[in-house]
């Protein structure tokens, strides 16, 4: 399980990176999503992996060990949402960018 | 009163009246003055209650604990020598605070004044009271920063600008050069406490870090003090106000410098490092402070040029290191002070009732202004070292001293030459002061009719020249017994005896202050000529200007190699800075990762193939899109789609609820924002590129290509051997026990976002919002590039179909398009407010929530628009998102002021279980209206940032139909539905 979650970050860490790289302002964001979905999945990977263990208790005394960490969940929950800022922000700002200089290159300008 | 008490009350009163005198209003010259006068005499006062206290040696001190860990605390201390420092700051700002509220005149902005003389103040208390030594630094940065102000205070003028600009340049250095300094001593005597610094100098001495940590040290103490070859930026700092600079170059900052040096004397002075560095630095000063005095034109350029000198005189007595040079340094400290503020005093008078400063425009003004001819006269003798006169004590103690005899034949011949020389100058200055603007001829082409000054604005003088006379006359009476104090708490309590009598009978010193008024006197009647002549600057060194060099140093370093380094360095590409971003991302934790990863062993317990399959399409879909995102983008953005549906799948598998519920919804949203922004985006145009630059391309792309996979690699590596290891014991396991008893709910995860770290939540919101905002005022001036303005191609054709029909409208076809996934879409509406309302209230105990239900709520809304089109809703709802941003921030920071209110920390909750009927038991937690706040924000922020896009397709047709160029205005007056 373990395996196959870490291959899983690498490649969409690896397409992220690729993407980002790119000329194209769409490229990028897109490769920012993959990037953002691999670190989302490290991120919460970094509290191990157990299965039918949700953080959702009892009233009266628990065994902490019944339970699956909480505190990466809710990190990575807040990083969900501001993930999704990010991406708005940065999608108007690459539209903005679009129509002011013409083109959609990163750079705002195409490369010669 | 406690004396510690009374510490932090002298120190923190300046600062807040300088809060208050900002605040006055503009006219208000005696309000202001009243405020600042009375700081300094409460300042004076609580200095004069607690000289018991620190009389024999003893030593006040207030302890402040913040980061005892580092040892970094602040720490009040006072003893004789900064009770002394403290009374020169507080008595002489007294009296500066009197003579400028006549100097200033009534169209100044006094309260900038006033404001900028307090907070010097108090930062030049905080530093001679501070018994930390990275305080005392902080305090050091403060009075540079306050004295460029007030320096630059006339900021009109150019040479104001300048000298403050340059004032602030040079102290900063020596500054910066001072923390590192305190931070080496720091570290070599383990602790920043200022007794224990003091009491480790044979530990410094001993150390080889000294000699770094003397030559940071005093680069901070010979900038201060102006002191060759930093005295260069004294001279121009005389642009400041004249009380300006009778405090700061009198009496204070300068002081500084040479404070820093007797603080230090203990543990740094001693060694030959010390006696050659700050002996030559000295006498180098006071020669040619003195030389350079002669020659200037300026009142107030002479006096800067007499105080280089005279503190080149405490520098080089200091530098001595022997015990009776260091308390004829501390008496003259004090002497100069009271000499020099007042004839800055006087020279400001001189100014303010002749409107010049030029020594060549000024003469005979004996018989306008008699009594302060009179005390400038006196004060005068006293720079020059006239007998009954304070300043003739604590050269004669220097005269003494240099005519030791020492073991080097060229100290014990060039030191007592050399101050015999600059005693000499120092007479011919004084001299030309005295009889350059009071004797003589009646001046001529003044601009007014000079008169004597308001008998207030002369008091001041009165009182220094008066304390100059005592002094001189019966110093054993007067001095003597804070002199000692000051003594003894800088050189121990084995202080070798003094005395302090006016006559000490024959000796050579008396025969080297015989010559030197002799000569002086003579030197001054043999230059008179050429002095007569008005040539402004020192002949000889002339050419020698410390203003050009270090204006060339600077358009060096600023422009020059600043500029060379972005043209080496510098790229405006993103794509090599992301490129470089990654590689050093990749390669840091590589380097580590090969050296301290350990063993990894690989294990497949536990596989399961439905996991691997589910994996396998998430990888596929990633690839895919990576590969389609250029050409195809809605291909690649519902590949993307199908990642994220993989990732939140995982999040299900592997016991997180709370993050699939959040993840699904904003795969939604998200999906819908960039849907709307597709329209915007060029078409594929055809490559233009020939083909050495097609294989330049795909170089570049195999090159990202490898960087790529290896961040991949790396990831895994990381993530596998973490996974694969023991997770330590965390705070976790405290969220977890505590989550009910404490926070009143059963979902940790919940309990913590709203209650545990419900700061950290809040911020989060925050920024949501301020994103939200953004986006918002971003796109109202949103201009679209010219070929997207035309609508749609798909649009327009069915536009075209509908009017060729003579029984359709436009607009028929795309309704009937989407008829019943809308009319579902509709229905739905209250369907999803339910969901939503669900979510929140069960989401502290079962998974849900605040950010969930409101990116539910925002996705009921959006899919209306979708339904019915931007018009059509806004006809029958209206959302007003920025309310509900505002709304769910207010409800979110009520609900932690509303803890602090009732006596608990900031963002404490409290709960209950209430019994409602029908609906069963509910938690009550004051959590929840936090919750409530945040839904209400997330509601809002998402809603605005998806209004705001989808309002621009309304818009763009307008634009279109008005042909070319959008003009601004137009763009925001036709801005068709505004969103409040």
């Amino acid at each position: 399980m373990e395996l196959v979650l870490a291959i899983g970050i690498g490649v969409l860490t690896s397409c992220g990176v690729f993407l980002m790289l790119r000329p194209r302002t769409f490229q990028v964001i897109i490769g920012l999503s993959l990037l953002s979905y691999a670190v989302n999945l490290f991120i919460f990977s970094m509290g191990r992996l157990m299965v039918g263990a949700a953080p959702v208790t009892a009233s009266g005394t628990i065994d902490p060990t019944h339970f699956t960490d909480p505190v990466p969940q809710a990190l990575v929950l807040t990083a969900i949402v501001i993930g999704f800022a990010m991406t708005a922000l940065f999608l108007v700002v690459m539209l903005a960018a679009r129509g002011v200089t013409g083109t959609d290159h990163v750079d705002g300008r195409e490369q010669r | 009163m406690t004396p510690s008490f009374l510490l932090t009350f002298a120190l923190l009163l300046p600062f807040g009246a300088a809060l208050v005198a900002a605040l006055l209003p503009q006219n208000a010259r005696n309000a202001e003055a009243w405020l600042a006068g009375t700081v300094a005499v409460a300042g004076l006062g609580i200095m004069i209650y607690l000289f018991p206290h620190v009389a024999a040696g003893g030593v006040v001190r207030h302890e402040i604990q913040w980061i005892p860990a580092l040892g970094l605390n602040l720490i009040l201390r006072i003893d004789g020598f900064s009770w002394l420092f403290g009374m020169l700051i507080t008595g002489v700002g007294f009296l500066v605070v009197l003579y400028a509220r006549y100097y200033m005149s009534p169209k100044d902005p006094v309260p900038r004044f006033f404001a900028f003389f307090l907070a010097f103040m108090g930062s030049m208390l905080g530093l001679v009271l501070s018994g930390n030594i990275i305080q005392l630094v902080i305090f050091w940065e403060l009075t540079s920063l306050t004295s460029f102000l007030l320096i630059g205070y006339w900021f009109h003028f150019a040479q104001a600008r300048d000298g403050a600009r340059m004032a602030l340049t040079v102290t900063g250095l020596g500054g910066l050069g001072l923390l590192i300094g305190m931070l080496i001593i720091g570290q070599i005597v383990g602790s920043y406490d200022l007794d224990v610094v003091l009491a480790s100098g044979d530990l410094i001495r001993a150390h080889p870090l000294y000699l770094p940590a003397l030559l940071l040290v005093l680069l901070g103490a010979l900038t201060k003090s102006a002191q060759f070859p930093f005295h260069f930026w004294l001279p121009h700092a005389m642009a400041a106000p004249t009380p300006v600079s009778a405090y700061l170059h009198s009496a204070t900052m300068v002081k500084a410098g040479v404070f820093l040096l007797v603080r230090f004397w203990p543990v740094m002075a001693g060694t030959d490092a010390w006696f050659w560095i700050v002996t030559s630095a000295g006498m180098a000063t006071l020669i040619f402070g003195a030389y350079a005095a002669i020659f200037q034109t300026d009142l107030k350029g002479l006096l800067a040029y007499s105080t280089i000198s005279h503190l080149g005189l405490i520098t080089t007595l200091l530098g001595m290191s022997t015990p009776l040079a260091t308390v004829a340094a501390i008496f003259h400290i004090a002497n100069h002070a009271t000499f020099k503020a007042s004839l800055f005093m006087a020279a400001g008078i001189i100014d303010h009732e002749t409107g010049t400063r030029d020594i060549r425009k000024l003469s005979g003004l004996f018989r306008f202004m008699p009594f302060t001819a009179t005390l400038a006269m006196v004060a005068s003798a006293a720079m020059a070292g006239v007998p009954l006169l304070n300043g003739f004590l604590s050269k004669e103690m220097f005269f003494a001293e240099v005519a030791e005899r020492d073991a080097n034949p060229f100290v014990n011949l060039a030191l007592p030459i050399g101050a015999t020389l600059a005693s000499m100058f120092a007479v011919v200055y004084s001299l030309r002061f005295v009889h350059g603007v009071f004797f003589g001829p009646k001046p001529e082409g003044l601009s007014k009719l000079p008169h004597e000054p308001p008998a207030l604005m002369r008091r001041p003088i009165e009182i220094l020249v008066l304390l100059c006379l005592v002094v001189g006359i019966i110093p054993g009476v007067t001095i003597a017994p804070y002199l000692a104090a000051a003594v003894v708490s800088v050189t121990g309590p084995d202080t070798p005896y003094y005395s302090l009598s006016v006559w000490h009978g024959w000796n050579l010193a008396l025969a080297m202050s015989g010559i030197a008024l002799v000569g002086g006197v003579l030197l001054y009647w043999a230059l008179y000529g050429y002095l007569a002549k008005g040539v402004d600057g020192p002949p000889l060194i002339h050419q020698l200007k410390g203003q050009r060099i270090f204006e060339r140093i600077m358009l060096i370093i600023t422009s020059k190699w600043a500029r060379r380094l972005e043209a080496r360095f510098g790229t405006r590409r993103l794509q090599p800075q992301l490129f470089l971003l990654f590689v050093l991302a990749v390669g840091l934790p590589a380097s580590l990762l090969l050296t301290r990863l350990g063993g990894i062993n690989l294990t497949f317990a536990g596989f399961d193939p439905a996991f691997a399959l589910l994996w396998a399409v998430g990888i596929v879909c990633a690839v895919a899109a990576a590969q389609q995102a250029k050409f195809h983008r809605l291909v690649a953005l519902v590949l993307l789609g199908g990642t994220g549906i993989v990732t939140c799948i995982t999040f299900v598998w592997f016991s997180a609820p709370d993050l699939a519920i959040t993840q699904l919804l904003v795969e939604i949203v998200t999906t819908v924002l960039i849907l709307l922004g597709l329209r915007w985006l060029p078409k594929r145009v055809e490559d233009m590129r020939d083909e050495a630059q097609l294989l330049k391309a795909r170089l570049r792309r195999y090159r990202d290509l490898v960087l790529a996979g290896l961040a991949g690699v790396g990831m895994t590596v990381i993530a596998y051997a973490v996974m694969t290891r023991q997770i330590p014991s965390g705070i976790s396991k405290y969220f977890l026990e505590n989550a009910y008893q404490l926070g009143g709910g059963t979902n940790v995860v919940n309990v913590m976002l709203v209650d545990f770290r419900a700061f950290d939540t809040l911020g989060e919101i925050a920024v949501l919002g301020i994103v939200a905002l953004t986006v918002f005022s971003a796109l109202r001036r949103f201009r679209p590039a010219r070929e997207s303005i035309a609508k749609p191609e798909q649009q327009r054709i069915q536009n075209e179909f509908d009017d060729r029909a003579p029984e359709r409208s436009q607009g028929d076809t795309v309704n009937e398009y989407l008829l019943i996934p809308s009319v579902i879409m509709t229905w739905m509406f209250p369907v999803i407010i339910v969901l939503a309302v669900h979510l929140f209230l069960r989401g502290h105990d079962q998974p849900g929530g605040g950010f969930a239900a409101g990116i539910v709520m925002s996705i009921g809304f959006i899919l209306q628009y979708m339904a019915g089109g931007t018009r059509w809703v806004e006809d029958r709802l209206r959302i007003l998102p920025v309310r509900w941003i505002g709304s769910g921030l207010l409800l979110a920071l009520l609900v932690g002021v509303a803890a602090q209110v009732v006596g608990y920390p900031f963002m404490t909750t409290a709960f209950q279980y209430v019994e409602i009927p029908y609906i069963g038991r509910v938690p009550l937690a004051s959590a929840l209206i936090f919750d409530l706040g945040v839904f209400s924000l997330v509601v809002g922020a998402t809603v605005l940032i998806l209004i705001a896009l989808a309002h621009q397709s309304v818009r763009s047709p307008k634009a279109a139909r008005n042909a070319v160029p959008i003009k601004e205005a137009e763009v925001s007056s036709d801005a068709p539905v505004e969103i409040r």
